[in-house]
């Protein structure tokens, strides 16, 4: 993604962009169309995940062999993995109120803790990731029972995984573009709506994916 | 006239050849790009349409040229059965998604929605042009299907697994070519997703002083109804597209049941089921439906209302049912799967919400003709179209009840009766609603009128012809013809082949009556008289342009002011019997 996607710019008149102040109809909503642009692609990435889980959901019911596989290592690995992205909420909150004072510094460091919050998820779930592999699961294959498992085990983390890649990569963007000056504080805040968003998917992902699965 | 404040325009105009016509953030040149996809699309799939039914009445008969092009699947121009299938696969997919979610929607939305609110461009310019050529590359990697491996695939517009997710077993074009669709329907979804993002924040942020909600013309309605029925109905295809591809790809089973015998060997796949892929794909299938209808909706009730110079009944009520209808829409995808193996009792649950679609779908029409009787409709190319629309949603949307009906549906299913159906209240009927559009439309697009006469005879040949062809389609049905049979021979089908050579007789005049669309285009497009500035006298925004085509900006570097609700007709004004929305002064009920 180039620079000038990250920020999305519009031809909205309101907040920041307020070019045409007056001469225009309020927005219902009172808010950049920028950020009104990332709700709306929240709800729809909403859809997105829903129709993922609802799959994973349908083909769980219909498996008569589906394997209870995390270990309390790997189930402790995933808490830690939900500490560093809950934090990682609050630090780019931080990050927001920084940025609503002007205080670029500051908001540039919020943004990058939060980035590296996001890169030691990432790194962590990788190690999950190749630790099942090693034990021989695969996508489309499993030593435990149904082949199902991998296939949404994989899938579901995978596509989680990718927002949370997209996210460090937008957020160290904005942020540095936002040091620099070229970005207002409302592409830290609208970045930071995503970023909450992805942290709020993975709300769902640990309970049905890991915790549903846990050995007994 | 227009009370307009001074304003500068946001980005300046292209000069270059690329940024003016090719890679242009310009909403209008955008929209003409759609049209002229949906054009170069809906030719093709209407051609295929030809060669399926030729093949259906002679299957010995060889099509020039088609040997060419297909060694393996038409070898010396005989289309063989798999062909056909691979034939109309690709003749759905085209017109699905590359005509009627384009045309209606992509096309004229583009071009009129950004003028119809008062606004410069599209909320996000980038963004708009981002999604025609990600559109575009979704057509081509769905066109080359042709032309490589052994052709396009052969399970359909709704890519039904398992037959979708075997791969190469399941017959020719199940390799690569239905790789290519699904990747093709991937990339389209993500076209859409932009597409819609950007319609809702337009409509929602870019209007003009003056321009409240209220105050939108109804066809604005419909591309925001339409908008955020897409932003939801694609974010589910999408995955239901990667979920298809990792099966294919990677050897993951979503959609493919254990011990499944395709091509005489066990497929190595376990615990997945096919009707995961139809809960998805109808979950956005049934929506598309209406993604694809309510536009023309739109469209044909903006063009209605100004040819017969007064409004509807109560134009309200029709955005409230255009409403209705997109909630419903998300509620009743169950009813395509009523013999699909669902447990029998969810069919009830689907079955009762797909009846009540019906109650703002009979109000509708019922405001259009109530709104009709007793007006004085002024008849042109655009107002009769309107007036085939209505008859088509209406004849279309009657065998909707009987479909409805689980019990009627078991007997009714996969047979030609629903292809009847579809093919009228949603393929011709939001069909006509572009012809409609585009007689409308034209001289605002293009600054010449389209000749009348030549509408008039494209508009006559177009009825007569497509319920020529369609409503024997439902008489097959009832007298059992499955469809997806590429030929009729030995079978107790053979009795109705007669039928089946009237209404490819009907195919290929029908088509060819399209070419006075074609020529009557081209032709009005360089040698129509010069068009005014409003000569419909219509009384929406994109009618007070200074100029048509509208300048770069659309006003002139001028902000439009709006004082009315859209339709203010039968009025005394100094104009006319109308007033503009730009109007300043008192209006008939503002």
């Amino acid at each position: 993604m180039s620079q000038a996607d990250l920020a999305i710019e519009s031809l909205s008149p309101h907040g920041a962009e307020a070019h045409g102040a007056g001469v225009m109809e309020e927005s219902p909503f009172a808010i950049p169309s920028s950020k009104l642009v990332m709700w709306l692609f929240i709800i729809s990435d909403a859809c997105t995940f829903g129709a993922m889980l609802f799959a994973y959901g349908f083909i769980r019911n219909s498996a008569a062999d589906w394997p209870q596989v995390f270990e309390s290592a790997s189930i402790w690995n995933s808490l830690l993995m939900t500490f560093i992205l809950v934090s990682t909420s609050l630090t780019v909150l931080f990050a927001v109120k920084a940025a609503q004072s002007e205080d670029r510094a500051g908001a540039f460091r919020w943004t990058m803790v939060t980035a590296a919050g996001g890169i030691l998820f990432t790194l962590l779930h990788i190690r999950e990731w190749l630790s099942l592999i090693g034990q021989g699961a695969r996508l489309f294959q499993n030593p435990w029972g149904s082949p199902m498992f991998g296939a949404a085990f994989f899938s579901i983390t995978g596509l989680h995984m990718a927002h949370v890649v997209g996210g460090v990569v937008a957020l160290i963007v904005v942020g540095l573009s936002y040091r620099s000056g070229r970005y207002a504080a409302r592409h830290i805040e609208i970045w930071a709506l995503y970023w909450h968003f992805v942290d709020l998917v993975w709300m769902f992902v640990v309970p049905l994916i890991y915790l549903l699965n846990m050995k007994r | 006239m227009s009370d307009m404040s001074v304003h500068a325009a946001v980005h300046g105009a292209p000069t270059s050849f690329i940024r003016k016509y090719v890679f242009s953030l310009d909403h209008k040149i955008i929209g003409l790009q759609y049209y002229a996809l949906a054009l170069v699309a809906v030719v093709t799939g209407m051609v295929l349409s030809w060669i399926m039914r030729v093949h259906l009445v002679w299957p010995n008969a060889p099509i020039p040229g088609l040997g060419a092009l297909a060694k393996v699947g038409a070898p010396g121009g005989v289309v063989t059965p798999e062909y056909y299938l691979q034939l109309m696969t690709m003749h759905g997919t085209l017109m699905v998604f590359f005509v009627l979610t384009n045309a209606p929607f992509a096309a004229f939305g583009n071009y009129f929605l950004p003028i119809q609110i008062g606004a410069e461009d599209m909320a996000f310019p980038r963004f708009n042009m981002m999604s025609f050529w990600t559109t575009f590359v979704a057509f081509c990697i769905l066109i080359s299907a042709f032309f490589v491996g052994d052709g396009p695939p052969l399970s359909g517009w709704t890519g039904y697994a398992p037959l979708s997710a075997v791969g190469k077993d399941a017959g020719p074009g199940q390799g690569i070519g239905q790789s290519l669709w699904g990747i093709s329907i991937f990339v389209f979804c993500i076209a859409s997703l932009l597409g819609s993002l950007n319609f809702i924040a337009t409509t929602l942020d870019l209007r003009t002083k003056g321009m409240t909600l209220s105050r939108m013309p109804i066809v604005t309605w419909a591309w925001f109804i339409t908008s955020c029925i897409a932003l939801l109905a694609f974010a589910v295809l999408m995955p239901a597209c990667l979920l298809l591809i990792l099966d294919r790809v990677t050897g993951t089973s979503f959609f493919i049941p254990a011990g499944l015998n395709v091509g005489d060997h066990i497929q190595p796949h376990q615990g997945g089921s096919p009707l995961l892929w139809q809960h998805l794909f109808w979950f956005f299938g049934h929506p598309e439906v209406y993604i694809a209808i309510l536009p023309a909706i739109g469209i044909v009730s903006h063009i209605l209302i100004c040819n017969m110079r007064k409004n509807m009944l109560s134009h309200r009520v029709l955005i409230y049912c255009m409403m209705a209808i997109g909630f419903l829409s998300y509620m009743v995808w169950g009813h395509h799967m009523f013999l699909s193996g669902m447990n029998p009792f969810s069919a009830l649950v689907f079955s009762f919400p797909t009846l009540m679609i019906t109650i703002p779908a009979t109000i509708m029409t019922l405001i259009w003709l109530g709104s009709l009787y007793g007006s004085n409709l002024r008849i042109n190319s655009a107002s009769l179209f309107c007036l085939g629309f209505i008859s088509m949603f209406v004849s279309g949307g009657v065998s909707g009840f009987f479909l409805a009906q689980p019990s009627i549906d078991i007997y009714l299913h996969a047979t030609y009766f629903v292809v009847g159906h579809f093919h009228m209240v949603m393929g011709v009927a939001a069909i006509m609603g572009v012809f409609a559009g585009t007689y409308f439309w034209f001289p605002k697009m293009t600054g010449r009128m389209m000749n009348e006469t030549l509408g008039r005879w494209h508009f006559f040949l177009t009825l007569i012809g497509t319920y020529a062809i369609f409503m024997p389609f439902h008489y097959l049905g009832l007298a059992g013809n499955v469809r997806r049979y590429s030929a009729f021979q030995d079978d107790f089908l053979v009795p109705l082949i007669p039928v089946h050579k009237f209404i490819t007789y009907a195919a290929l005049f029908t088509g060819a009556a399209q070419l006075i669309f074609i020529a009557n285009l081209v032709y009005s497009r360089f040698k129509g008289p010069q068009a005014s500035p409003n000569p419909w006298e219509c009384t929406s925004l994109e009618w007070s342009t200074p100029s048509s085509p509208p300048p770069f900006d659309n006003f002139g570097g001028q902000h439009p002011v709006v004082h009315h609700d859209p339709y203010q007709y039968g009025v005394k004004s100094s104009t006319g019997d109308y007033i503009m929305q730009t109007s300043p002064g008192p209006g008939a009920a503002s």
